[in-house]
């Protein structure tokens, strides 16, 4: 069929990777709005409300799913890409040079394997355990928390981020994700645009400076929390 | 001046291949290949099997002269093919490494000679214009825009040499398949077959094993025509058109 055809041409898995990509790039804006709740001085109240509505709510639920299939999708074709690029390559040249590429192009695929990583204890960190609440429901690693504006309990997942952040191996490995997450975005976020076509002396200057600022803020944006936090601790 | 040359040597397609160590007297006058034809001949004398490379218009039009050199395509020159690159970049005493192109779609035949046959065959796939033989039609009967003929030269100036896939880390074939699409798209006369032509020789490509693009662009800048990844974004646009597109 046209469309299978489609997606297993050279062009048609570089599209899936950069519209996967792109997607990938809206959530993490999403996700970062969420996380800056956190720097709110409120003993958690906003941030608290906020993770209930998004785990609640049946439209961000679907639109979860969503974002879990196209993360496993850009992750397997993605490693899929290198294995395939790497044998179209045979073998390599006995003089290496670094004067006609960047560094974060040509390892996109160990960029992403390391996020991948980082978000399975991430997910196993944060994520796996607001759920295990619901089984475990008197478990003191979860503890409840009045939320004023929903008027009613919801899991304290602010103290759980907290105390995480208490641990400055858990920063240093959150800040170290988050140095990846750039290096990734810094190649990816442009190179998305180039894939799908679109490119214009116009406008192409734009979405690459847009591409640096995204790979530069976003990151930044993310690595400020546990900064912050532990700053507070410390003074 | 004395150089160091470090050779890949390989018998035939499927024998082992290994380094070997050379010394060679050079002029800053030169050739890149001038110089290798130096060995070649000291090699003879000494009733040793010369180096294979290939080579033919030796000004830079042909694209058969293209080798790996220092870890290069073409050398460390810019926008120069082998053959123009001289003796003059290098000083007495340098070591020179000299590898053939690697890419799997591209198996080695001898030494530093590969077989690009499969550049052939992405051409006989869609690269034509399909018109009637008989005159010279008249230059100028169709009117092109300056850019637009700019841009198709610029694309047409492709020698087909496969510094891109010898530089891409993924052994990809898109800029040249690119330039090629992109020089008979941007014509009057290339745009009536367009969207067959870019699925044609898509599937070719894919079919000869090259890989995918990642947008790394070291083929830009080691392609010794400058060929621009402008053209990658034209034929994945081509691309999505030929399948998306409405039929007219
Ligand atoms: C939040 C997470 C991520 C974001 C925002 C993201 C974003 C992107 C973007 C925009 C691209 C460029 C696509 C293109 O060139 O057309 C890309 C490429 C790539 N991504 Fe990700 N990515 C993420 C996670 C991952 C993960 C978990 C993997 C797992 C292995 C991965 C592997 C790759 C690979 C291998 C490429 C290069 C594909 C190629 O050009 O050949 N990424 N990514
Ligand atoms: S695009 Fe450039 S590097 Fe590739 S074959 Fe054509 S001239 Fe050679
Ligand atoms: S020999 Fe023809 S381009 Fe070098």
């Amino acid at each position: 069929m046209w469309i299978i055809n489609f997606l297993l041409s050279s062009i048609g898995r570089k599209i899936i990777m950069s519209l996967t990509g792109l997607f990938l790039c809206l959530f993490l804006v999403i996700h970062l709005l969420g996380n800056l709740q956190l720097l709110v001085d409120d003993g958690g109240e906003a941030f608290n409300s906020y993770a209930y509505i998004m785990t609640h709510n049946p439209l961000i639920k679907f639109i979860s799913i969503a974002n879990y299939f196209f993360i496993g999708l850009h992750a397997v074709v993605g490693i899929l890409l290198y294995f395939v690029n790497r044998n179209a390559k045979g073998s390599s040249y006995a003089v290496k040079t670094k004067d006609n590429a960047s560094i974060a192009s040509k390892n996109m695929a160990l960029l992403g394997s390391l996020i991948l990583a980082f978000l399975f204890i991430h997910m196993g960190d944060f994520w796996l355990k607001m759920k295990m609440a619901k089984w475990y429901p008197d478990a003191d690693w979860l503890p409840l928390a009045q939320s004023e504006a929903l008027g009613h309990e919801v899991i304290d997942l602010y103290v759980r981020v907290t105390t995480a952040f208490d641990n400055i191996w858990l920063v240093l490995a959150y800040l170290i994700g988050q140095l990846i997450l750039s290096f990734h975005l810094w190649h990816g976020f442009a190179s998305a645009f180039q894939t799908l076509g679109l490119r214009h002396k116009k406008y192409t200057p734009l979405i690459s400076g847009l591409g640096k600022a995204f790979a530069i803020l976003i990151p930044l944006g993310f690595a400020i929390i546990p900064i912050f936090h532990y700053l507070n601790i410390l003074f | 001046m004395k150089l160091n040359l470090k050779i890949w040597r390989q018998k035939g397609p499927d024998s082992t291949g290994g380094f070997e160590t050379y010394m060679v007297e050079a002029d800053e006058h030169m050739s890149f290949l001038e110089m290798l034809d130096v060995l070649n001949e000291q090699l003879i004398h000494e009733k040793k099997e010369p180096v294979a490379f290939e080579h033919d218009c030796r000004e830079g039009i042909c694209g058969t002269c293209n080798m790996v050199i220092d870890g290069r395509p073409h050398g460390p020159q810019q926008g120069t093919t082998t053959c123009q690159l001289h003796m003059r970049a290098y000083k007495d005493g340098d070591t020179i490494t000299i590898e053939p192109i690697r890419a799997k779609s591209f198996p080695i035949i001898k030494d530093l000679a590969v077989d690009r046959s499969s550049f052939d065959r992405i051409i006989q796939a869609g690269g034509y214009i399909s018109v009637n033989t008989g005159q010279a039609p008249d230059a100028n009967a169709i009117p092109i825009e300056k850019d637009q003929s700019s841009r198709a030269f610029d694309a047409a100036t492709c020698i087909g040499c496969g510094a891109c896939v010898a530089a891409c880390p993924n052994g990809s074939a898109m800029l040249f398949t690119a330039a090629k699409i992109s020089h008979l798209a941007l014509l009057p006369q290339g745009k009536v077959e367009h969207t067959k032509r870019t699925s044609k020789m898509v599937a070719q490509m894919d079919k000869e094993g090259f890989g995918m693009c990642s947008n790394v662009e070291a083929c830009e800048v080691e392609c010794p025509k400058e060929i621009s990844t402008d053209n990658i974004a034209r034929m994945n646009r081509s691309f999505l058109g030929s399948i998306f597109g409405s039929e007219g």
